[in-house]
């Protein structure tokens, strides 16, 4: 009988120490408000997949999966999206989730003036309740993007009651309707997380606590990690990955990014778009062969990164393998400059401060002088680089962009007459055309051939030269079971566990 | 010298004002645009103009100093703009962790600095005197963040003996507190203590060459009392100086110390406002800075008095 007491007591220990479990992940960088709707940051994001359920999520090889909804159908016309909505959730602060509140959602992403979700919502027209769990977005036209658009800050639901009474202020105490609810933050520390019981699918989240901290020197985040502070600590520093992986008491996982680096071409944005290099793109196309992309990758990122040639990673399905990343050329680049009456372009570079950049710059700067053109490189810290680059007063800009799920996301607004991230001023009727038509085409395979079509025009006119795909890579202790690497970056806690 | 103290606060108060407008148009000086920072990746032209309506950063200058100024003496120093908290509530939250820090590290500064600068200067031209100089050159030289990782990998990761990162409230957990505020107070006192010891050394040879101290020696007193009781009483007039100025330069935070060590200090909050160009942010941790070092300045002057009865007749 003693004994039984004491086997049971034990018991309630190992389960109270298996439940209080806390995880511990470090992030490179302090989240920005934590409200979907003003969120800009990607560390944030981060933040809300543990905190804001959504209502659709994406899987690995970016397919959308239901959340909270659980299923939706497009019109015919495409210009009707009705999702059903799952029963039984409410809101970590009791209130409960339906149509409605999806419907002030969504008004509150358009309307506020804060929110940056509006480009994202752009097509949505109006929201209709039909019943308490359907509900039904009525498109300006169709839109093949908003389905990728709700996986994220868009399609997160906040409490609205909580949302109303705190307004702006809504980030400093979020209420939302994720696994785990909002308990503190201390700015450029740490944000602490505990678990919502009432989640709709508590049981397969195993920690009661999350803290994200804040650790942005790499070096220091990683040795938070070996010293046995962090559990897991996003964006390993890819030149850190060997020595990690030898330690067996420690996991590298990787996935290829959403997004891409490259480097940005003035051709029509002002003054300093009248350099030959603006001009004339078989300067550009002399660049881009100079380059040695698996070279670079190598040398600065001891081949963990991989060369792009197109906008789109090679996991997306719209990724084409007709344009593969071009492959080092010197005599080709040689005789394009020839060929353009200008052998030997003097260009200026900018590039956002940072070690990494300048190591890119560096080897590329080598590799490009080899081919007769001299990089002049300008090192521009990013709020500025940011400004010069919507000014037009730069050549060519060095600069990556995070990625979307849809291809559309990566491309459309670079390259649009008047898009509002085009910097380089690049303006094509028929790449406008094709773009426009890729946003009404719902279909994966003449999505493709659209896109397909654009490829051979922006790849050749080269307003952009597609560099390097970055890695996400996250290290853990060999303990953390079931993290599924996704190429968002995002960390889903959905099944995952430390082993005792 | 209550009328010396209360003629130091009111002369300190002009300074205070022309640096608030100093650091005001210093970082309206800075390119880039605080909306566009705001804005993220997409970039929305229907957004930005919005936002910079509601923040008013479309009016005059002068409007916007003065909309600022008026605020901050109602107490008010306005909102961030990246987060929305209010930047009182934010130096609060930061200031202890600052103050802590700065405090430490001048703990660890003066008790290493001091004795060696003394050491230094009583064993002149001696084994000590040059070990003592070069390990302060050594001090000064070497940089914060690099001796920050070597003790994190040496003390954390191989020994386990302190964490490697993390900061937790003196309130909450206060062995704790210690524990992660030991490396980088000793880090960064360790950096000044360099500079200390030399000032102690220079002030010291000076004491020590004058005629009292050749009496003192001549009355047959031990050494250890020549140097203590009558050299380094003497000598300890600037040295209060200096370290008011070093723990000043502290309160603005250690940006790579805390980096390192992941400290929520002001000095990361400082560099990232500075990045997002949060105006108001970088507006409210300059002038509390620029208040405490005023401030500082002042008790050391106070301190110069109590310690030189000289200073008092004048």
């Amino acid at each position: 009988m003693k004994t039984g007491f004491l086997f049971a007591g034990a018991l309630m220990l190992a389960t109270t120490a298996a439940s209080a479990q806390t995880l511990r992940i470090g992030l490179l960088d302090d989240p920005d408000l934590l409200d979907p709707a003003p969120g800009k940051s990607f560390v944030g994001r981060i933040v809300f997949q543990s905190l804001c359920d959504k209502l659709v999520d994406i899987s690995p090889d970016l397919k959308i999966l239901p959340r909270l909804a659980v299923s939706w159908e497009t019109t015919e016309d495409g210009k009707v999206i009705t999702f059903k909505l799952r029963d039984g959730v409410t809101y970590q602060d009791g209130e409960k989730f339906d149509a409605a509140s999806v419907k002030y959602n969504i008004e509150r992403d358009k309307t506020m003036p804060e929110s940056i979700r509006k480009s994202d919502l752009a097509s949505v027209d109006s929201v209709d309740v039909i019943d308490p769990l359907t509900v039904r977005f009525n498109l300006k036209k169709p839109d093949s993007t908003l389905l990728a658009a709700l996986t994220d800050r868009a399609g997160m639901m906040v409490a609205p009651e909580a949302a109303k009474q705190a307004g702006a202020k809504f980030g400093l105490n979020p209420v939302c309707s994720g696994p785990y609810k909002f308990v503190e933050r201390v700015q450029q520390d740490h944000i602490t997380l505990a678990r919502n019981p009432n989640y709709w699918n508590a049981k397969a989240f195993s920690f009661d606590k999350i803290v994200f901290r804040t650790i942005p020197d790499s070096t220091a985040r990683l040795e938070s990690l070996r010293s046995g502070d962090l559990d897991i600590a996003e964006r390993i520093e890819p030149t850190d990955v060997k020595e990690l992986e030898a330690q067996k008491e420690f996991k590298v996982v990787g996935v290829t990014t959403l997004g891409y680096q490259g480097l940005t071409v003035n051709v029509a944005n002002g003054p300093a778009s009248k350099a030959p290099i603006g001009q004339d793109k078989r300067i550009r196309q002399a660049l881009s062969l100079a380059i040695d992309r698996q070279g670079v990758m190598d040398a600065v990122f001891d081949g963990q990164f991989s060369p792009a040639g197109q906008p789109v990673p090679p996991v997306s399905p719209y990724y084409s393998d007709k344009f593969p990343p071009p492959t080092r050329d010197l005599e080709k680049a040689k005789a394009l400059l020839k060929a353009a009456g200008v052998e030997h372009p003097v260009i200026n570079v900018r590039y956002t401060t940072s070690s990494r950049a300048q190591k890119v710059m560096e080897v590329v700067q080598a590799m490009a002088a080899e081919a007769g053109i001299e990089i002049k490189l300008i090192s521009t810290e990013f709020a500025t680089q940011m400004k010069v680059q919507t000014d037009g007063d730069y050549e060519i800009s060095f600069i990556g962009w995070s990625g979307r799920p849809d291809p559309d996301g990566n491309i459309y607004s670079f390259y649009v007459c008047g898009g509002g991230l085009n910097d380089s001023h690049y303006c094509n009727k028929d790449v406008d055309a094709i773009l426009n038509d890729a946003r009404l085409t719902t279909e994966v395979a003449a999505r493709k051939a659209l896109y397909e079509k654009f490829d051979a025009i922006a790849l050749d006119e080269l307003p952009i030269i597609y560099f390097y795909f970055e890695k996400w890579i996250w290290g853990s202790t060999a303990k953390l079971q079931g993290f599924v690497p996704n190429p968002d970056g995002m960390i889903r806690l959905e099944g995952v566990k430390l082993a005792q | 010298m209550v009328p010396y103290v209360v003629r130091r606060v009111l002369t300190a108060l002009p300074t205070i004002v022309i640096f608030a407008c100093f650091v005001f148009l210093l970082q309206k000086l800075l390119p880039g645009d605080p909306v566009l920072a705001m804005a993220g990746e997409d970039r929305d032209p229907a957004t930005i103009a919005a936002l910079r309506i509601q923040y008013h950063l479309n009016d005059p200058l002068p409007v916007q100093f003065l909309r600022w100024a008026g605020d901050a003496l109602r107490g008010d120093l306005g909102e961030s703009l990246r987060n929305h908290d209010s930047v009182l509530h934010l130096i609060t939250q930061k200031l202890p962790v600052t103050l802590e820090l700065a405090l430490l590290s001048t703990l660890f500064s003066v008790l290493i600095g001091i004795p060696a600068g003394i050491l230094a200067a009583a064993k002149k031209g001696s084994v000590w005197d040059n070990l003592a100089r070069g390990t302060a050159l050594w001090g000064v030289s070497i940089p914060t963040f690099w001796f920050g990782i070597v003790l994190i990998i040496i003390v954390s990761v191989n020994l386990h003996l302190l964490p490697a990162s993390g900061y937790a409230p003196i309130s909450e957990d206060p062995w704790q507190n210690i524990r992660t505020m030991i490396l980088p107070a000793f880090v960064l006192g360790n950096a000044q203590a360099g500079i200390l010891m030399r000032h102690t050394r220079s002030a010291m040879l000076e004491v020590l060459r004058q005629d009292y101290v050749r009496t003192a020696r001549a009355k047959g007193l031990p050494e250890l009392r020549v140097v203590m009781a009558h050299a380094f009483r003497n000598a300890l007039a600037p040295l209060v100086t200096v370290t008011a100025v070093l723990l000043g330069q502290l309160l603005a935070g250690a940006v790579l110390t805390e980096q390192v060590f992941s400290i929520p200090g002001f000095g990361k909050m400082l560099v990232d406002a500075v990045f997002n160009r949060d105006y108001a942010v970088v507006q409210g941790v300059a002038l509390c800075t620029g208040v405490g070092f005023i401030l500082l300045n002042l008790l050391a002057d106070v301190a110069q008095l109590l310690l030189n009865p000289r200073l008092r007749s004048s």
